[in-house]
């Protein structure tokens, strides 16, 4: 016997909570499957490690005579291929498939439906204590929906990249396991509905970040970067933690709906709960987002694998903090201080950090700081109040930055090959070793120029539509306009900087002469379709992602191809349910003012000056690098004197950090070892127990082995006894 | 005759004190024991005259379990005197920390 209502609940459930026809379709089975994936891998990795670890020690036990003969001996162990490898093959980039398909269905479904408040899908009661109450709850809404398509979309593509990139590691299986355990914690980061849930996939994709950096842990320096940068996020999650706490003492729940709802209400306008609140957000936001003061990790994390810094260290986890800002757009709009600062900050590291990329020769750094840089320009967006512009770059930063970091992988990976092949011993990353690797990588020089293009901010590339749109944003917004002039500046700089330091890689790599040798250079080769097919989507993404949030006047213009782009203002308008109540907070607080740039112009002028500064910027570092003779990295290394030493040392900071807070930390830990453990905690413990031996000693004198005595001491004691009877 | 009898009392348990106290031959020792159990057997006696039978139905007790004791006692010395070849209690000291 059935009773009807009993067979679909949940789903009568959905369309009563949603009201608007939107009905999720199996959205927690998009969480699900990354983390069956994981389990599978990580069956697979446990399996396989065995054999990894054999591998390593019958290498090292071999006692080979040479370096090459050593290799060798790795070489020919892996060769063969087993179960282990071939499964996460297809499970790994299987469940990405499996989670995006999902995604995108349910993505048409949330288009058609006009959705206004977000859906909230509760799964089970987690934490039911007496006053906080928590559950498993994630949350559908225009926000998290566009981070879900990024991840799983980006996230499946780079799953496919490093099929071909990792397929000789020993390690192949466990890198799977944990790069689908990362996207599982990233869904679960964005789709939370409460902070707690949020927070769980926060510091799980912390984690998933330390294992994969440290991903070839034998190397004491990669493991070290995983740890500095676990260490470094650890002061950002105080934020986040102080944060939660402040909000639950203030609202008494930690929902997002309940919190958004009850904050214009509850929280004074610029009061101090909100800012302290606004403050300790932006402070974990820093640390995820590799911000300053905290942004010190984010360039070692180009420790692990290539496709790692791809997807978490370029287009998913470190836009963390971005997202945490837009999805807390209401607490910030609120607090006009703390949405300054995070403009502020935002600025401030943009530039910073294109200023080091200027002179780095590490491909992977360069593109490190040039993610920091751009990072920087979405944490503007969000604390000028533009959200949608802060998703939308977050988005297209994913295509392109996600292009860049995979056709760098590309270029490593052809580069190790060769070097690998002739035995050198040079740096496979080191620009100056490459040169001239467009007539042996085409594909690859060719989508590298389309990402170089995007970021540099050239129409009709993606990052000329996001990128100039947050400065357009940027340059005159309130309250505090002077600051948001002097911003603006620092954004065009920056931007011109960076179509500088972009090119420069380019030129670098892939033009002029090549100075890898002349028996390495046969060895060079295109990467194989597993690697250039994702490059080749990621390319047409980062020529047409853009196109969905173009202005009307500049749709219009010639930029619009005179309106002839399909959609105009599509971003602002599908995020608008979600900035809604941030809007109206600004609206009704700052009064109707019009984003404007400083020295006037309209949209499509600033388009025109825009990329036309970045196109002169492209040509001349093109020109400049192109005339200029590079000497290889040995030839040359590092930079001795001067500005450039300078920024090759990029600006001191972690030396500087080191100085003013890890030696000192290190110094009252090696205080409080010799002086309060070893003196105070260790000599208190250690006179209680000389007491205790003491006494014990002075008692053992009365037991003397000798029967006499115990009958002396006896009638003693009986004689005692006996005269308190009689007195 | 209550008095000359818990004198005499007395004077028996406290000889027999004294012998538990100085000598060193286990033997000895034991015999004072008995020595003290018989003082106090006395007294019993002595008061049993006075106060009812009950007095020396405990004699009997005592005497009984004197008797147990100084079979397990002497089984104990011969013992020892097996392994020591002495019963010079001094020599015995083992049984400390």
């Amino acid at each position: 016997m059935t009773e009807p209502s009993r067979i679909a609940p949940e789903a009568l459930e959905a369309v009563a909570q949603t009201g608007s026809g939107f009905n999720p379709l199996l959205p927690g089975l998009i969480l699900l499957l990354p983390l069956l994936g994981f389990l599978v891998n990580g069956i697979l990795a446990l399996i396989a490690g065995s054999r990894e670890g054999n591998v390593l020690r019958s290498a090292a036990l071999a006692e080979p005579d040479s370096e090459e003969e050593r290799v060798d001996l790795q070489h020919k162990e892996d060769a063969p291929r087993r179960a282990t490898h071939t499964l996460p093959t297809w499970v790994g980039p299987g469940v990405m498939l499996g989670a995006f398909i999902l995604t995108t269905l349910n993505f048409l479904r949330m288009l058609g439906s006009g959705l206004q408040d977000p859906t909230v899908i509760t799964y089970w009661s987690w934490m039911p204590t007496g006053t906080l109450a928590v559950d498993a709850a994630i949350q559908l809404d225009q926000l998290s929906m566009i981070m879900m398509m990024v991840i799983t979309g980006v996230g499946f593509l780079i799953h496919v990249f490093s099929v071909g990139y990792m397929k000789e590691d020993p390690g192949y299986p466990r890198y799977f396991a944990y790069l689908n355990l990362f996207v599982f914690f990233m869904l679960v980061l964005v789709t939370g509905a409460n902070f707690p849930v949020m927070f769980v996939g926060w510091e799980g994709v912390g984690l998933c970040s330390y294992l994969l950096i440290g991903f070839w842990f034998q190397d004491r320096e990669k493991a070290d970067a995983g740890k500095k940068a676990f260490i470094v996020n650890r002061v950002g999650d105080f934020g986040l933690l102080m944060a939660m706490f402040i909000l639950f003492a203030t609202f008494g729940t930690l929902n997002y709906q309940e919190i958004f709802a009850a904050a214009p209400t509850t929280l004074v306008y610029g009061g101090g709960v909100v800012t302290a609140i606004t403050l300790f957000l932006l402070l974990g936001a820093t640390g995820k987002s590799a911000q300053i003061p905290l942004f010190v990790w984010l360039p070692d994390a180009m420790a692990g694998p290539t496709p790692v810094s791809a997807l978490i260290h370029a287009a998913t986890m470190v836009t963390a903090g971005v997202y945490l800002v837009a999805r807390a757009s209401v607490l910030f709009a609120l607090a006009p201080v703390s949405a300054a600062a995070v403009a502020t900050i935002g600025a401030l590291t943009a530039l910073f950090a294109a200023t080091i990329a200027l002179k780095q020769y590490d491909i992977k750094k360069v593109l490190a700081y040039s993610t920091i840089s751009q990072l920087g320009f979405m944490f503007m967006a969000v604390g000028v109040g533009a959200y949608a512009a802060g998703v939308f770059h977050l988005m297209t930063h994913a295509f392109f930055k996600a292009l860049l970091f995979l056709g760098a992988g590309a270029v490593i990976h052809s580069m190790h090959h060769a070097l690998h092949a002739t035995h050198k011993d040079w740096d496979a990353q080191d620009m100056r070793n490459m040169g001239g690797l467009r007539r042996h990588m085409k594909w690859t020089w060719v989508f590298m120029w389309i990402a170089t293009l995007a970021i540099a901010g050239i129409w009709p590339f993606a990052g000329f539509f996001s990128k100039d749109e947050i400065i357009w944003y940027v340059g005159t917004s309130a309250p505090f306009g002077p600051l948001y002039a002097v911003l603006w500046g620092m954004a065009v700089v920056t931007a011109a900087l960076t179509a500088f330091y972009m090119a420069r890689m380019m030129i670098l790599t892939f033009h002029g002469p090549n100075r890898t040798g002349e028996a390495e250079g046969k060895h060079l080769h295109e990467a194989p379709l597993t690697m250039t097919i994702p490059l080749g989507i990621l390319a047409l993404l980062s020529i047409f992602g853009g196109w969905i949030n173009v202005p009307q006047s500049v749709r219009d213009s010639f930029f619009g191809g005179f309106g002839m782009l399909p959609m105009s203002s599509w971003l602002d308008e599908w995020m608008a349910p979600v900035t809604a109540a941030a809007d109206a907070i600004r609206l009704e607080q700052l009064g109707a003012y019009a984003y404007q740039s400083p020295v006037g112009g309209g949209h499509v002028t600033w388009g025109f000056i825009a990329t036309g500064l970045a196109m002169a910027v492209v040509l001349a570092a093109t020109w400049y690098f192109r005339s200029k003779d590079v000497p290889t990295a040995v030839e040359q290394g590092a930079p001795r004197s001067g500005f450039g030493k300078i920024l090759y040392n990029k600006w001191y900071v972690d030396e500087l950090y080191d100085r003013i807070i890890v030696r000192p930390v290190v110094g009252i830990s090696r205080f409080s070892w010799r002086v309060v453990d070893r003196v105070l905690i260790d000599g208190t413990v250690n006179a209680v127990g000389a007491v205790s031996k003491g006494t014990g000693w002075f008692g053992s004198l009365f037991q003397t082995g000798q029967l006499n005595t115990y009958a002396f001491i006896l009638a003693l004691g009986a004689l005692a006894l006996l005269g308190v009877l009689i007195f | 005759m209550l008095v000359e009898a818990l004198v005499l009392s007395a004077l028996l348990f406290v000889i027999g004190t004294v012998g538990v106290l100085v000598r060193r031959n286990a033997i000895i020792m034991f015999l004072s024991i008995e020595l003290m159990l018989n003082a106090v057997n006395l007294s019993f006696v002595a008061f049993s005259r006075y106060l009812g039978i009950e007095g020396q139905l405990y004699v009997f007790f005592v005497m009984t379990v004197a008797a147990a004791e100084a079979a397990v006692g002497l089984a104990i010395i011969i013992a020892v005197f097996r392994h020591y070849e002495t019963v010079n209690v001094d020599n015995f000291n083992l049984l400390k920390w």
